[in-house]
């Protein structure tokens, strides 16, 4: 039997006892610690969550979690969710993948999950790269990277995962890092507390097999220039001390010096996570090279947020009106269907 | 003119025309309203794969085969004692089935010159022609008929064209002494709100009704008594329409959820088509993105502690492996509904063939057994889906459950079950650890060696579960050799042991240590059946047993297998069952098989099994 004192969790209590066997190093532990984290914040009940994975590293996560899970098959995640979700609307359901998982083998099921708006939060590490498999490019590599099967170089135009979920008609669209916690948990926080599909791609470090992918962005000397964290409400600012901005001029935005070009911040684009085109605009900023002069931050935090009816709850809805116009299924009738005849 | 009125015991009514003509609805009609006048009935619709084929071409033909009389019946019959064509085509396709001395009823109007042309008949007019002579042809201008029934409907010729179909029913329902009654009531009821065409078709019916009765060139009509079925109440029950209700009885016998996830796919739509119209018994249809999804879907809902069931036929359920493969290592309760067509690959959709036997039984990777069950015609489908659903809540496994496209779309008289009347299913939800301290066990086995359904939302039992090799009792991964040899050894014996709770193998016709055993599974059930019985009833020691329970196979198989001197396995593949029969008992089963994309005749077994005998 529990105890009332036993509601009370803190970050351990949602581990198990099992060893994590990700490469010491690995983004991914990060990632574990700050849910766990946020779970715990939330006062997430570990016998009503269920973590759902597919394949890859990544998807070794449930086993980690002190919650009910299924590490299943490659790609298919989103559907063990879909049909978790239809029976069990009251259950809290994360579903952890990777881009190998969620946009190669099981593109065909993100799309349709965003669309039909199951209640679940996605987890996407995005690591640019096969780890499990010791280091084949993957879908979200940029062209050109070198790597197992590319030895001369990807030929391959990559995703760009935030821009796909939008066009697949998402309901809430985040970027996070594995690197910067605190902003991951803000993040994790409020997918948690949107209802409806959350889908939050976390940018994640593999150390062995395509080490420092992420690093413009993390590592301190460039994270100030190359990154821009959305905040709703807020005036898009970035650069040491927040000196640059984004305005926008027509439908292109330009990146402005607040004090050279003497800008005031209400000049500036104003962040509206509700504005779907403005965040199909903000994931475009992925087109820019990192290392090109004057190019676009890459945005983190909370692109898009809107309000859709779930799935199960217009499925609740179905079954409950057809209950009203119907009346609850009689399975005698049922089996005699309309015409019967006897044999004496 | 006086009309004479002839008793006959038993009709085969072939029904052909374009894949546009409405045979389909003609045919089922007709079979309603025997079947509720108390024949025995048995049905073979045939169809092409195209929504609508050319017109006016042999492809393009569709076919509904209707058996009905007052002896027991189990097979839609072998050749045809009336031929109904509505267009030369139809001719074409289906003239080697009628009986020599069979009547032919066509429609002269589609038997114009274009006609004649499109179906490869040239500037001969087959009804004219000597080719015939040995049936009895009567023409019907059926077009034209109806239209002058209908000049004053205000429809146009396009409509009134359609309601032909319900000239040639009324006018076999004259034929065969049948009241109009049942079809007048389901016209009012598919037209509701249009008052003109109910008017319409109803006109057109009783027109063809009158042309009977008034017109000079039929002398003869027709009486087929009710048959003497068993006492009972009875309906009739179309395959995949008894697999939807056999799946819900499941689930409320149960008192589970339900969650049904498929793709659509021929020939296995219809049963998505029946459960979505049962929403008010809970039923929770998903119509998924693809056939993985679906097979994924149930996964999850199982996982959440629901009857979870998908469906297809063979293409889709290779693409569903892989995640029958996770269940079998999850060891969690889902069915796997396989309507059977013609293969490989997309093959003939609409044509049935029982070559997908090895695909449930061994198509996975890795040792991955599964129950397989099947059922052997329409009525035969609830009881076995019914069965499937206990045995894999009851065993915690997937079970594969084996229909094809002859017995889904097929439909006999069924003396439908009353609902308590039904085993009850007893699902092994695992309870809350009184202990907090204790650690939960997901793979602790009883007696039957299935383990528990801890389901989420219970305390204490949270664990984790995946397709990686789990360690005995706790599930936890594990890559230990001994323990990987003991848990596929393990999950095997799970599924031998369901035998203890399968009812016993027995003999559908005919009495042990015979000469010959005709052994079947599936759809073949009729055929053999009638078969065997009327080579019982020349004086041949014979029988026939029929597999429901494929893997595991009852416990007393063997047995019977060995009472036989010799054994016939009649197959519509190319010899699947027979190679199980001869490696699993080392006995000389004789194959005989058949792959047309059609079933057996009760005459080619006959013939077969009297090879046998003579040999």
């Amino acid at each position: 039997m529990t105890t009332p004192t036993s509601n009370i969790k803190t970050a351990k209590d949602y581990a198990t006892d099992q060893d994590v066997r990700w490469c010491p190093g690995c983004g991914d532990y990060s990632i574990l610690k700050q849910v766990q984290s946020v779970l715990a914040d939330e006062g997430v009940k570990t016998e009503d969550t269920v973590f759902i994975s597919g394949i890859g590293c990544s998807s070794r996560f449930p086993y980690y979690m002190n919650t009910y899970g299924i590490h299943s098959i490659h790609g298919r995640a989103p559907a063990l969710v879909s049909g978790l979700r239809s029976v069990r609307p009251d259950l809290s359901v994360w579903m952890i993948t990777g881009d190998g998982d969620s946009l190669s083998i099981g593109g065909n099921h993100l799309i349709h999950i965003l669309r039909r708006n199951f209640d679940v939060n996605i987890l996407l590490f995005n690591n640019e790269i096969y780890g499990l498999t010791k280091g084949q490019y993957s879908p979200t590599s940029p062209s050109g990277q070198i790597s197992k099967s590319t030895p001369m170089g990807s030929i391959d135009h990559p995703f760009n995962p935030l821009a796909l979920c939008l066009g697949a008609d998402a309901t809430f669209v985040a970027r996070a890092m594995d690197r910067d916690p605190k902003q991951l948990r803000s993040i994790l926080a409020a997918a948690n507390n949107h209802k409806g599909t959350s889908l939050v791609e976390i940018y994640q470090n593999c150390n062995v097999f395509n080490d420092g992918a992420f690093f413009v962005y993390t590592e301190k000397q460039s994270k100030p220039q190359s990154t821009l964290f959305l905040e709703h409400g807020e005036p898009l600012v970035f650069g040491e001390g927040n000196t640059k901005g984004i305005k926008l001029d027509g439908f292109k935005p330009i990146i402005v010096d607040l004090e050279a070009d003497g800008v005031l911040k209400d000049e500036l684009w104003i962040h509206d996570k509700h504005d779907q085109v403005k965040a199909l605009m903000l994931t475009r900023f992925f087109d820019d090279n990192q290392n090109a002069e004057n190019a676009l931050p890459r945005p983190f935090g909370i692109f898009y947020e809107t309000q859709r009816g779930t799935y199960e709850d217009a499925l609740h809805e179905q079954l409950k009106h057809a209950r009203e116009i119907k009346g609850e299924g009689d399975l005698d009738k049922l089996l005699a269907g309309t015409n019967t005849w006897e044999i004496n | 003119m006086e009309k004479t009125l002839e008793l006959k015991k038993e009709v085969t009514i072939l029904f052909a025309g374009d894949s546009g003509d409405g045979i389909q609805l003609t045919g089922n009609q007709f079979t309603n309203t025997n079947a509720l006048f108390g024949n025995d009935v048995s049905t073979f619709p045939n169809f092409p794969a195209e929504i609508r084929a050319p017109q006016g071409t042999v492809a393009g033909v569709s076919g509904f085969q209707l058996n009905f009389g007052s002896l027991d019946l189990f097979s839609p019959g072998d050749m045809a004692d009336v031929l109904v064509v509505m267009n030369a085509a139809a001719l074409k396709a289906n003239i080697g089935n009628l009986k020599t001395g069979g009547t032919i009823i066509a429609n002269s109007s589609g038997f114009d010159k274009k006609n004649l042309r499109l179906a490869g008949y040239g500037d001969e007019n087959p009804l004219q022609a000597r080719s015939l002579d040995k049936y009895r042809v009567h023409e019907i201008d059926v077009t034209k008929l109806t239209r002058s029934a209908l000049v004053d409907s205000g429809l146009g010729t396009k409509e009134i064209d359609r309601s032909k179909n319900m000239f040639v029913l009324g006018f076999l329902y004259w034929m065969y002494s049948r009241s109009l009654e049942t079809t007048i009531k389901f016209i009012q009821n598919k037209f509701k709100g249009k008052q003109h065409l109910i008017d319409a078709n109803v006109k057109v019916l009783k027109a063809g009704y009158h042309y009977g009765d008034t017109s000079e060139t039929f002398t003869s009509r027709y009486d087929v008594k009710p048959a003497d079925l068993p006492k009972g109440t009875y309906r009739n029950v179309m395959g995949n329409q008894a697999t939807a209700l056999g799946i819900v009885a499941a689930a409320h016998r149960s008192n589970m959820q339900l969650l049904y996830a498929s793709y659509p796919i021929t020939p296995a739509s219809d049963i998505l088509h029946e459960l979505a119209r049962h929403k008010n018994f809970g039923v929770k249809t998903f119509q998924a993105e693809d056939e993985i999804a679906a097979a994924g879907a149930a996964i999850g809902a199982s996982f959440g502690g629901a009857l979870a069931v998908t469906a297809s036929s063979g293409p889709g359920i290779a693409l569903k492996t892989e995640a029958i493969g996770l269940a079998v290592m999850l060891e969690l309760p889902m069915v796997i509904v396989n309507v059977q067509r013609g293969g490989p690959s997309t093959g003939l959709p609409t044509k049935t063939e029982q070559s997908d036997l090895f695909q449930a039984l061994y198509g996975r990777n890795g040792e991955a057994q599964v129950v397989v069950i099947s059922a052997h015609s329409p009525s035969h489908c609830f009881d076995a889906v019914y069965e499937a659903c206990r045995i894999a809540v009851e065993h915690m496994t997937p079970v594969i459950f084996l229909s094809d496209g002859y017995m889904a779309n097929g439909s006999e008289p069924w003396a439908f079950p009353k609902s308590s009347d039904l085993k009850p299913i007893k699902p092994k939800f695992a309870k809350p650890l009184e202990n907090v301290e204790e650690k939960y066990l997901p793979y602790l086995r009883d007696e039957k060696l299935v383990r528990e359904w801890a389901i989420p939302g219970t305390k204490t039992l949270e664990h984790r579960v995946g397709g990686l090799e789990k360690e005995k009792d706790t599930g936890n991964v594990s890559y230990d050799p001994e323990n990987h040899e003991h848990m596929v050894k393990t999950r095997a014996a799970k599924i031998a042991k369901i035998a203890d709770y399968i009812p016993q193998q027995t003999l559908a016709a005919g009495e042990m240590d015979g000469d010959v055993l005709v052994l079947g599974w599936g759809s073949t059930y009729g055929a053999i059946k009638t078969a065997v019985n009327e080579l019982i009833a020349e004086g041949y020691k014979v029988a026939h047993a029929h597999l429901t329970y494929i893997n595991p196979m009852p416990n007393n198989i063997e047995e019977v297998l060995k009472s036989f001197k010799k054994i016939i396995i009649p197959e519509l593949n190319d010899a699947q069952m027979v190679n199980i029969i001869r490696s699993k008992f080392l006995l000389p089963a004789i194959p005989y098989n058949k792959i047309q994309g059609l079933p057996f005749t009760i005459q080619e077994i006959k013939a077969k099994v009297l090879e046998i005998l003579n040999a």
